[in-house]
């Protein structure tokens, strides 16, 4: 099958494709349009009975939780999987010790660049963390945070100093709050069934809404979902810097 | 409103065209990134902040550094390889 036929039937089947996409979306109803019955029962309960300001948190870490916890163990599953696969090959090739190379120079890094890549990291990290546990005030939580306080060391890297961010954030440590974290979540769920009867169902004081420390369990949810998600994070980018890096520099 | 949620769209298919028109993995990444910019804006005019703050931090760090590790893990690799065949030919 040559260029052309090629080019002719895709042609004939975008042009099928947009036909029926232009009949199908225009029965989609306007932007803001919303005729369902459960976004107005969460916009109802969300202020006055779970206190939470931002009703996606109250979806995620109270009304929903459950869901959110397979999320957070697709995420815990995925990133050990990526440990498991990259870790095996690393057995067979690494060799440097970080006091061989006392400092990786990322090559090209300039001052410039280091001095922003360092006063980065305190920004990052302030950052992440109020968007960590302003999850039931305003837009962000336990995920957006988590992996803007990941990013943190990864500014180190950035500035130009890998072993600096492996001292700084060791695999031992970034897999203990990996794990910690996911842990953490269940045990909020556990306190539900031990307090309430119900797994996760809330049992602290919901407070007063729009106060940092309110609506419940979400703040604590919200608090374990960022540590397992920024370790999460670390542990992968972890895995594949070693890949990238340590193994290039046992040739040099 | 109207005019930012049809700029906001019209972003989307143009970075996303890039995306798929990027033929240099390398540059596909940061084009990527860039359309990744592109959805975060569309999510925040159709006025899901919580999403756009997902997007933004996923497309802008998370999935780049992988990618690009991932792509010099590649290219060393090629390098080694090409490194042993002059060898041999010696």
């Amino acid at each position: 099958m040559n260029r052309r036929v090629r080019l002719s039937l895709f042609a004939v089947a975008a042009a099928g494709l947009s036909a029926v996409l232009v009949i199908g979306m225009r029965g989609l109803p306007a932007f803001g349009d919303y005729h369902g019955v459960y976004g107005r029962v969460i916009n109802g309960i969300g202020v006055t009975a779970r206190h939470a300001t931002d009703l996606v948190t109250a979806l995620n870490f109270d009304i929903r939780a459950f869901d959110t916890l397979g999320e957070e163990f697709i995420l815990f599953g995925s990133v050990l999987g990526i440990a498991l696969i990259l870790r095996e090959l690393r057995g067979e090739h690494e060799r440097l010790e970080p006091h061989e190379a006392d400092e990786h120079t990322f090559a090209g890094a300039s001052e410039a660049l280091q001095v922003f890549g360092l006063a980065l990291v305190a920004i990052l990290l302030a950052v992440g963390a109020y968007i960590v546990v302003h999850g039931q005030l305003t837009p962000g939580g336990g995920f957006q945070g988590g992996v803007i306080l990941a990013t943190g060391p990864l500014a180190v890297f950035l500035a130009g100093r890998y072993l600096r961010m492996r001292a700084i954030a060791p695999h031992s440590i970034v897999e203990l709050g990996d794990a910690a974290g996911a842990a953490g979540y269940v045990l909020v769920g556990i306190g539900g069934l031990v307090f309430t009867g119900v797994f996760l169902k809330n049992f602290l004081p919901f407070g007063i809404p729009g106060h940092l420390l309110s609506a419940g369990q979400m703040d604590i949810a919200s608090v374990a979902v960022g540590v397992e998600v920024a370790g999460a994070f670390l542990v992968a980018w972890s895995e594949f810097l070693d890949q990238a890096i340590v193994v290039r520099a046992r040739q040099d | 409103m109207i005019v930012l949620q049809v700029a906001a769209l019209a972003g989307v298919a143009v970075a996303g065209g890039a995306v798929a028109l990027s033929a240099d993995p390398l540059r596909q990444t940061l084009v990527l990134a860039v359309y990744g910019m592109a959805l975060t804006m569309l999510f925040f005019v159709f006025q899901a902040p919580d999403v756009a703050l997902s997007e933004i931090v996923v497309s802008s760090v998370g999935l780049p550094v992988m990618i690009l590790l991932a792509l010099r893990k590649v290219r060393e690799q090629r390098l080694e390889r090409e490194q042993q065949a002059e060898e041999e030919q010696r």
